[in-house]
């Protein structure tokens, strides 16, 4: 308990989010967040539909300001490095930090082992033998290579749901990146899968650091080492998810978690 | 807290020169070409008509002589007459049949079906013009001789459209098939924008005890701007048709002719017959000063009519939103 | 109820009047096939796909038409296709520029014109530097094909889902690479579709050939020569008096009708492939 304790100490900071402001046209949905995630760490966004959780972990990607009249203000550090700066390139961010959606997209018109290789073959590797390695990889890390491996070729849409999610997170783990940014990866699957999913979430968070928006505030208890709440594009509670669970210091995240509102 | 491992920005710095801005301006590049081309295509056929132009002035769309071989003479008038006169009786003959088409599709088949009646109409569309001219040749003006015309002058003769000989081809022969060459085109925008129509407003007919004629005309009434649009449309691909015309509409050159049974000739018909033979520089000019006429007479129509279409569509498709 | 009843039977007299209109259209449909097939099949045999145009009296075919043809339909999805497809690329994917409206616009217009005019444009641009040649054909049926392919290839690329495009951006794929290697691989059928929609038509097209190119009775010799062409055979022989000529007229008719057919049946066969 002890080393644990101290290991967690040890580790660094992911991300430091300092006052990050997110619109939508002139629609303000993130105001002033402050907050620092813990690197190797499941970090669960909370809070009710329209609160921004979803915004927040697309501007940690550099995805948000995709959209047509959205706007980004403040810094976010990553690894030390403000990925606003004007001289970074979104791009080369995105092969950091990954994403799930949530609903499972992998891309129907390749095969399940080109889903896999796409990101790799698109950045530039071209031997055969390393992509066909990293493919492997991937798919045990996810759990679905013996059920798939004579199946390579098959489209990446004829598997069910929640292989479909797992084949994304093999997608997004074959550009070996830092951190899983995932958008309530397990909302559109059935109770098993999702089960499967939690239990892969948590096998992953020993290599990679993690963050999870969810609209199940057990699901969060159940997975995630850290918990932030949001209300309304606000922070309004942040901290261990035992805590949070157990002693929320703020009445909203108490009226939340016990089925106030939302 | 201290980052383990410092990183600085160099890691994700942005290249110069991006793949992604060259490649936005390459596409873009290649979409003006259209634009360029069009540009080009009214500068080249305006420097082509220039000798034309110099010697007849816009007095070229009232001239009434032809002669390529004496004056030298040009004008483009009768060509303007027989271009409009052919197309308006194919109007004549393909509205009527175009719409019933359209409502048919929309209002009276199920989809299915529906599926395989365009299938059907499209056919019409996919078959050249040369064929139609064909079959037109062989196949149309001998029965048109034999087994109708002689009984529309038997009835309507005492016209002067309908009077005088009868050798098969002319200007009605030229009209009809024309009218059967649009009709894809009429019927199909027709049955897309009578689709369009929400079905909160056949209910509402329905609901009051409507038969489905009477359901039609309201359906209709409602999209007539976009049926209009439609129509034409079909007047622009009748005023552009070549190869078919020429074939049959008997080539003559004449100011009026003197019946619909009677040879003419229209401004596509005359440069597909006559461009090849051009002799000397005025009289290919000439047929160039025909074709940018041609080309200005079908941009107006069809700039309308695309026009009249859009906004069709995009109110239809507003209001059974709102 | 007299009332009612005289609108049941106007009514019931529209439904005739409505399904007639479809009977009357299908005549000369049939009546077209029919003729094609019957009077066509009476011209083909081997000669007519093995030797060139005849001259008066002899024997002949339509070799050199195909080759001919088919070369000058080649070089004119040479030019077309990309233009068609980058353009229908830009007004899919960066639809938000303001040269979107305008190239739409534009597109849809040249897709309007009579193909006479263009085919002086390909006249007065090139005939008259280089000479009646497959090249001033081949652009102006280029011409033809652009607007066909910009449109279905826009279409195309628009089904494509955005998620897919999402997804590939978030695993730090560059846009441009995401065009087209992702998103465009997932719309080829349609675009592929667009092509050959393209080639149906400019196949057909005669009145383009017949100002740039004109009449070749022999075989290929060179892109800046012209070269012989089924369809502007089919109008040559149809007007000429010579009954050989004609009996070709309805052969090529046939071979092109086939031809277009064929080209038809597998655009509905690409299209009904598989439902995403």
């Amino acid at each position: 308990m002890m080393n644990r304790q101290k290991l967690e100490a040890e580790l660094s900071y992911k991300f430091e989010i300092e006052n990050l402001n997110a619109w939508f046209s002139s629609k303000q949905v993130l105001k002033h967040i402050n907050m620092k995630i813990k690197e190797k760490a499941i970090t669960a966004i909370i809070g009710p539909s329209g609160c921004g959780k979803t915004t927040l972990i697309r501007c940690l990607n550099r995805m948000h300001e995709t959209i047509p009249d959205a706007k980004v203000s403040g810094r976010v550090l990553f690894n030390g490095v403000n990925i606003y700066d004007k001289d970074v390139d979104p791009v080369q961010i995105r092969r950091k930090i990954g994403m799930i959606f949530q609903k499972p997209n992998p891309f129907p018109m390749m095969s399940i082992y080109d889903n896999v290789a796409i990101g790799l073959k698109l950045n530039g590797v071209k031997d055969k033998r390393k992509i066909d390695s990293i493919v492997e990889k991937s798919l045990r890390m996810v759990g679905l290579w013996d059920e798939v491996k004579y199946e390579l070729n098959k489209s990446g849409a004829s598997l069910s749901g929640g292989q479909q999610q797992r084949l994304c997170i093999a997608r997004a783990l074959a550009v070996e990146p830092e951190v899983l940014l995932m958008d309530e990866p397990t909302s559109a699957l059935d109770p098993i899968s999702s089960a499967k999913i939690e239990l892969l979430i948590r096998e992953l968070a020993k290599d990679y650091t993690i963050i999870i928006v969810t609209h199940n505030m057990q699901q969060a208890a159940r997975v995630s080492d850290y918990t932030a709440f949001l209300y309304l594009g606000e922070l309004i509670e942040y901290g261990p998810t035992r805590q949070i669970f157990e002693n929320p210091k703020n009445e909203l995240t108490e009226k939340y978690l016990t089925g106030g509102f939302g | 807290m201290k980052s383990k491992t410092s990183f600085s920005k160099i890691a994700y710095l942005k290249a110069k020169i991006e793949g992604d801005e060259i490649f936005r301006i390459v596409s873009a590049l290649f979409a003006l070409t259209t634009i360029l081309l069009v540009g080009l295509m009214v500068y080249e056929l305006t420097r082509g008509s220039w000798l034309s132009l110099q010697k007849f002035g816009l007095l070229f769309i009232t001239g009434t002589t032809w002669d390529p071989v004496f004056t030298l003479n040009f004008g483009a008038l009768p060509l303007i007459l027989g271009t409009l006169t052919t197309s308006a009786i194919a109007l004549a003959i393909g509205v009527p049949i175009s719409i019933g088409i359209g409502l048919l599709l929309s209002e009276y088949v199920p989809k299915r079906l529906g599926f395989f009646v365009s299938f059907m109409v499209e056919l019409l569309a996919a078959i050249p013009s040369v064929i139609y001219g064909l079959w037109g040749i062989f196949v149309l003006i001998p029965f048109l001789r034999n087994n109708a015309y002689p009984y529309i002058q038997a009835v309507l003769g005492f016209l002067p459209l309908f009077s005088g000989p009868i050798y098969g081809g002319g200007v009605l022969t030229a009209g009809i098939v024309l009218a059967i060459m649009i009709i894809p085109i009429i019927s199909s925008v027709s049955r897309d924008v009578l689709s369009a129509v929400p079905h909160s407003q056949r209910e509402a007919v329905i609901s009051l005890g409507a038969t489905k004629w009477e359901t039609c005309k309201i359906v209709m009434s409602y999209a007539k701007p976009g049926v209009i649009g439609a129509i034409i449309l079909g007047l622009g691909r009748a005023i552009g048709e070549t190869m078919a015309v020429t074939m049959l509409i008997g080539n003559k050159f004449k100011v009026l002719p003197s019946s619909f049974f009677d040879a003419w000739y229209t401004m596509a018909a005359i440069i597909a017959n006559e461009f090849t033979e051009a002799t000397s520089d005025v009289y290919v000019s000439a047929l160039i000063h025909v074709g940018l006429t041609l080309f200005l007479i079908s941009l107006i129509v069809n700039v309308i009519a695309r026009l009249i279409v859009w906004r069709t569509l995009r109110l239809v498709k507003g209001v059974s939103r709102g | 109820m007299d009332n009612y009843r005289i609108r049941k039977l106007k009514d019931w007299l529209m439904r005739i009047l409505v399904w007639s209109s479809l009977i009357i259209a299908m005549i000369p449909l049939f009546s077209i096939l029919l003729d094609v097939f019957l009077n066509g099949a009476k011209a083909i045999d081997m000669d007519f796909f093995l030797l060139p145009t005849p001259t008066v009296g002899e024997k002949g075919g339509i070799a050199n038409a195909i080759q001919g043809t088919l070369i000058t339909l080649g070089l004119a999805s040479i030019i077309g296709v990309p233009i068609g497809v980058m353009s229908g690329i830009f007004l899919s994917e960066y639809h938000d520029s303001k040269l979107s409206q305008p190239v739409r616009f534009i597109n849809d217009v040249l897709s309007g014109f009579p193909s006479i005019v263009v085919g002086i444009f390909g006249y007065v641009l090139i005939v008259s530097v280089i000479g009646f040649s497959v090249i001033a054909a081949a652009f102006s049926l280029a011409l033809i094909m652009i607007p066909i392919v910009t449109r279905t290839t826009e279409e195309s690329l628009r089904m494509v889902p955005v998620a897919i495009r999402e997804a590939a951006l978030a695993l730090g794929i560059r846009r441009w690479k995401t065009i087209i290697f992702i998103v465009l691989k997932g719309a080829r059928k349609g675009v592929i579709t667009g092509v050959l929609l393209a080639l149906a038509r400019i196949a057909g097209e005669s009145a383009p050939v017949l100002v740039t190119m004109g009449y070749w009775r022999w075989w290929f010799s060179g892109l800046n020569r012209p070269a012989s062409n089924i369809a502007l055979n089919i109008y040559l022989f149809a007007i000429s008096p010579f009954e050989n000529w004609r009996t070709l007229a309805w052969g090529s008719a046939l071979f092109l009708i086939l031809m277009i057919l064929g080209i038809s049946i597998l655009i509905r066969v690409l299209t009904r492939g598989k439902y995403e």
